[in-house]
């Protein structure tokens, strides 16, 4: 329930609704200049500059800085009992793996899934394993929907100049290409596995617009895009009796003496006994970042959103692209606190709800990409002071109502029934009244740097899939591109690991890379005190 | 902050802010989760979470991370609860009438109690959608079941052994793939792709100069 001065702002948004004023689109400068001024992105405080590995001189999100400053989890007490002597047991031949497959997954969300369906059709032997539950993932999370090009005014071309504008032309080309020549392949064969997309009775896919798109082009289910796809690909996977160990992280990556990736050492979550993995190739889809925190913020991400995929592949020698580029979604909850930084989903501005401040203006077209309608709420709220009151500090209102007076009673309850139960849990009817929204951490647009096959570069056998890649949407993330590309590019990445899998015999098992880079932390004096990878945040403190 | 209020985990005591989640007073009072928490907004089913308020008969069912706290609440968590899975390939099947009648005969034991429903923490009617399975008007238990987030409160609750997510979503598969009909338009442009009719104007795309292409981006016609 609001408080009074809250429905006092909200009369305001109603009589402003009523003027139905939107603000224009920017121009580039306008653009440029409200992300310069206030996208966290800019704020050179924000980051870190690194001072080992591959990406060495540039700068990171200090959180990030600080996990890859850190030594491996490797070096705890319980870990190091005997796990050189089990090392040396298996590379003499004297013991066996817990695990041995030919495409080790790492990661059980949208991209694992896709990958492990792929490879498994490719022949292959392939395990995932997960930290927590299989589809535990930000995938599961989106809910807005999923892009491709298929409708007869919209071309790849077109969902490509979207995407490489909106990203601010960092894309890389071969990447994005290939995401956009996949997309509506992409839809079709999610179709095929039973996703329940929202199509008209004739068949036809109901689309609408995402921030930055010039076709209406977002395929969705209701507002469980993500939910739906990724309920399915786990089903799929299980159907398909694809070996899924839960509740296990990979805390380093294994490698031979050529460096290539060879296995895993993975942590029981529960027991915190480690056991050991050797693959033939090994996809990181270790997913995103949120629960990092970066600037303080909330986030929209799962509970294991902590760059764990990152800091293995950036041990072993992998290079990251765009770390520091992140999104904040400009939708997320900011009232009632138990929802703080729950995402709402972009797909209520598609539908037509404008953004407002405490005096009922409309301060910035709903429908500009995600980091400059960011960008304006923070500018609102914060040099302006036009926000309205929350516990957190400030907000803007999304005027949802308008869903409804524009496209009839009972869209909102149709198109968008997991907001409305979500809201109206705490008493609050978005059919009825506007909601409060402040940016949430919701993307990491950068990642680990892949070939246009999915493979890393310098580490031998090891891809990359999902929001753990850098590079496919460039500096900022369209709507709907998310969904897309761990599709895309987790099917990629299991029917060519799997192919590479064919022709490998695994090496030795070894920490060798571990060891050499905590020897370079000694060496440059590198101390933050912490473990890494994260795993999972601590929140008992708070 | 909040006034503090006593809720008890596991029949313990713990003073936490009144406006937390369930979730979020767990955490608070020193409990770092690792089962029993997933996505955090409601929408993995990890969080399944029942519990009674003192001196209430009632039992309650709710998504720890949804659900705020309740002074004197006593809250047992269910993290895991065994469905039974069936052997099936999707394609292999057919939406004819036996589909539910082979793969999950149980349904059919169904003393209609309605604790599914009651049990709900997404509050769906769980015994609606069963009734529909067994009629085999799969897009009705589609439909009806299309919120589930497989959290397996039902399921636990359930005199009759049935497991109810796992219907919900092989009528959901089955009515994607064999019930709705394909997308012509999708089909097109996927055969168009293959054939390499969009590959030459990407390709111009790709070669432009930044400045070229950053003026064809802000000058680019959008939909209305």
């Amino acid at each position: 329930m609001y408080t009074q001065p809250m429905l006092e702002s909200a009369k305001i948004i109603e009589a402003a609704r009523a003027s139905g004023q939107k603000p224009p689109r920017l121009s580039a400068e306008e653009k440029k200049k409200l992300l310069v001024d206030f996208h966290p992105d800019y704020r050179e405080s924000s980051f870190q500059t690194l001072q080992i590995g591959p990406n060495a001189g540039e700068k990171a999100p200090i959180e990030l800085a600080e996990m890859l400053h850190s030594n491996s989890l490797v070096y705890r007490k319980s870990l190091q009992s005997n796990l050189s002597c089990v090392l040396t047991a298996l590379n003499r031949g004297g013991a066996s793996p817990n695990y041995d497959t030919d495409v080790l997954i790492i990661g059980g969300g949208g991209a694992g899934a896709s990958a492990a369906i792929e490879a498994h059709h490719a022949g292959a032997r392939v395990t995932i394993i997960t930290k927590l539950r299989m589809g535990d993932a930000n995938s599961m999370m989106a809910e807005g929907g999923i892009q491709a090009a298929d409708k007869a005014n919209d071309s790849p071309a077109r969902h490509y100049l979207d995407a490489y504008g909106g990203g601010h032309y960092a894309a890389k080309p071969e990447l994005l290409k290939r995401l956009v020549m996949d997309g509506p392949e992409a839809i079709d064969w999610l179709s095929d596995l039973g996703v329940l997309f929202d199509k008209e009775p004739d068949g036809t896919f109901i689309t609408n617009h995402g921030g930055g798109t010039s076709r209406k082009r977002m395929h969705a289910c209701a507002d469980y895009t993500g939910a739906e796809i990724m309920r399915v690909l786990r089903d799929e996977v299980r159907c398909l009796g694809i070996p899924i160990v839960e509740y296990t992280a990979a805390i380093e990556l294994l490698t031979d003496e050529n460096g290539c990736v060879s296995g895993a050492l993975l942590m029981n979550m529960l027991t915190e006994r480690y056991e050991i993995a050797r693959a033939k190739t090994i996809i990181l889809a270790t997913g995103g970042a949120g629960r990092m925190h970066y600037n303080g913020f909330p986030t929209s991400n799962h509970y294991g959103a902590t760059a764990d995929g990152l800091v293995l592949a950036y041990r072993a020698g992998a290079k990251l692209l765009y770390q520091e580029a992140l999104q904040y979604h400009p939708t997320g909850v900011a009232y009632p606190s138990q929802l703080f930084g729950a995402l709402v989903t972009e797909k209520v501005r598609a539908l037509g709800a404008g953004l407002f401040n405490v005096n009922g203006e409309a301060f910035v077209h709903p429908l500009e990409t995600r980091d400059v309608v960011s960008a304006a709420i923070m500018r609102e709220c914060g040099e302006r002071r036009k926000g309205i009151a929350v516990s957190s500090a400030s907000a803007v209102w999304l005027d949802s109502p308008n869903i409804d007076l524009l496209h009839g009673e009972d869209h909102i309850e149709k198109t968008l029934p997991g907001m409305l139960r979500m809201f109206m849990n705490y008493g609050i009817d978005m059919r009825k009244t506007p909601i409060l929204v402040y940016p949430t951490l919701h993307y990491q647009n950068g990642g680990i740097e892949i070939e246009p096959d999915g493979s890393t570069p310098k580490i031998p056998n090891l891809y990359v899939a999902g929001e753990a890649v850098g590079g496919i949407h460039g500096r900022n993330r369209l709507m709907g591109n998310s969904l897309l590309d761990i599709i895309v590019f987790g099917r990629l990445t299991g029917k060519n690991a799997a192919k590479k899998a064919r022709e490998i015999t695994p090496g030795k098992l070894d920490l060798q890379h571990v060891e050499d880079y905590a020897k370079t932390l000694a060496e440059k004096g590198i101390v933050t005190g912490k473990a890494s990878p994260l795993l999972l945040p601590d929140y008992t403190s708070s | 902050m909040a006034d503090l209020i006593s809720v008890f985990f596991d029949g313990k005591p713990y003073a936490v802010p009144a406006d937390l989640t369930i979730m979020t007073a767990m955490e608070h009072a020193g409990f770092r989760l690792v089962r029993g928490c997933g996505c955090r907004h409601g929408f993995c089913g990890a969080c399944g979470t029942i519990y009674r308020i003192k001196g209430d008969n009632k039992v309650y069912f709710a998504l720890a991370c949804q659900q705020q706290v309740r002074a004197d609440m006593y809250v047992a968590t269910l993290p895991f609860f065994p469905l039974n899975r069936r052997e099936y390939k999707l394609e292999e099947l057919t939406a004819e009438h036996t589909v539910m009648m082979r793969l999950h005969p149980e349904i059919f034991a169904c003393i209609a109690c309605g604790s599914c429903t009651k049990s709900c923490a997404r509050g769906l009617d769980v015994m609606q959608y069963i009734a529909y399975a067994k009629r085999n008007d799969l897009s009705a238990c589609a439909k009806e079941s299309f919120d589930c987030v497989a959290c397996g409160i039902c399921s636990a609750r359930c005199p009759s052994n049935i497991s109810h997510p796992l219907v919900g979503l092989l009528a959901r598969r089955l009515k994607g793939k064999y019930l709705t009909p394909a997308a012509a338009h999708n089909k097109n442009h996927v055969e168009e792709i293959n054939d390499g009719q969009y590959e030459k104007s990407l390709i111009e795309l790709t070669q432009l100069s930044q400045a070229e292409i950053a003026a064809l981006y802000d000058t680019r016609e959008i939909e209305g």
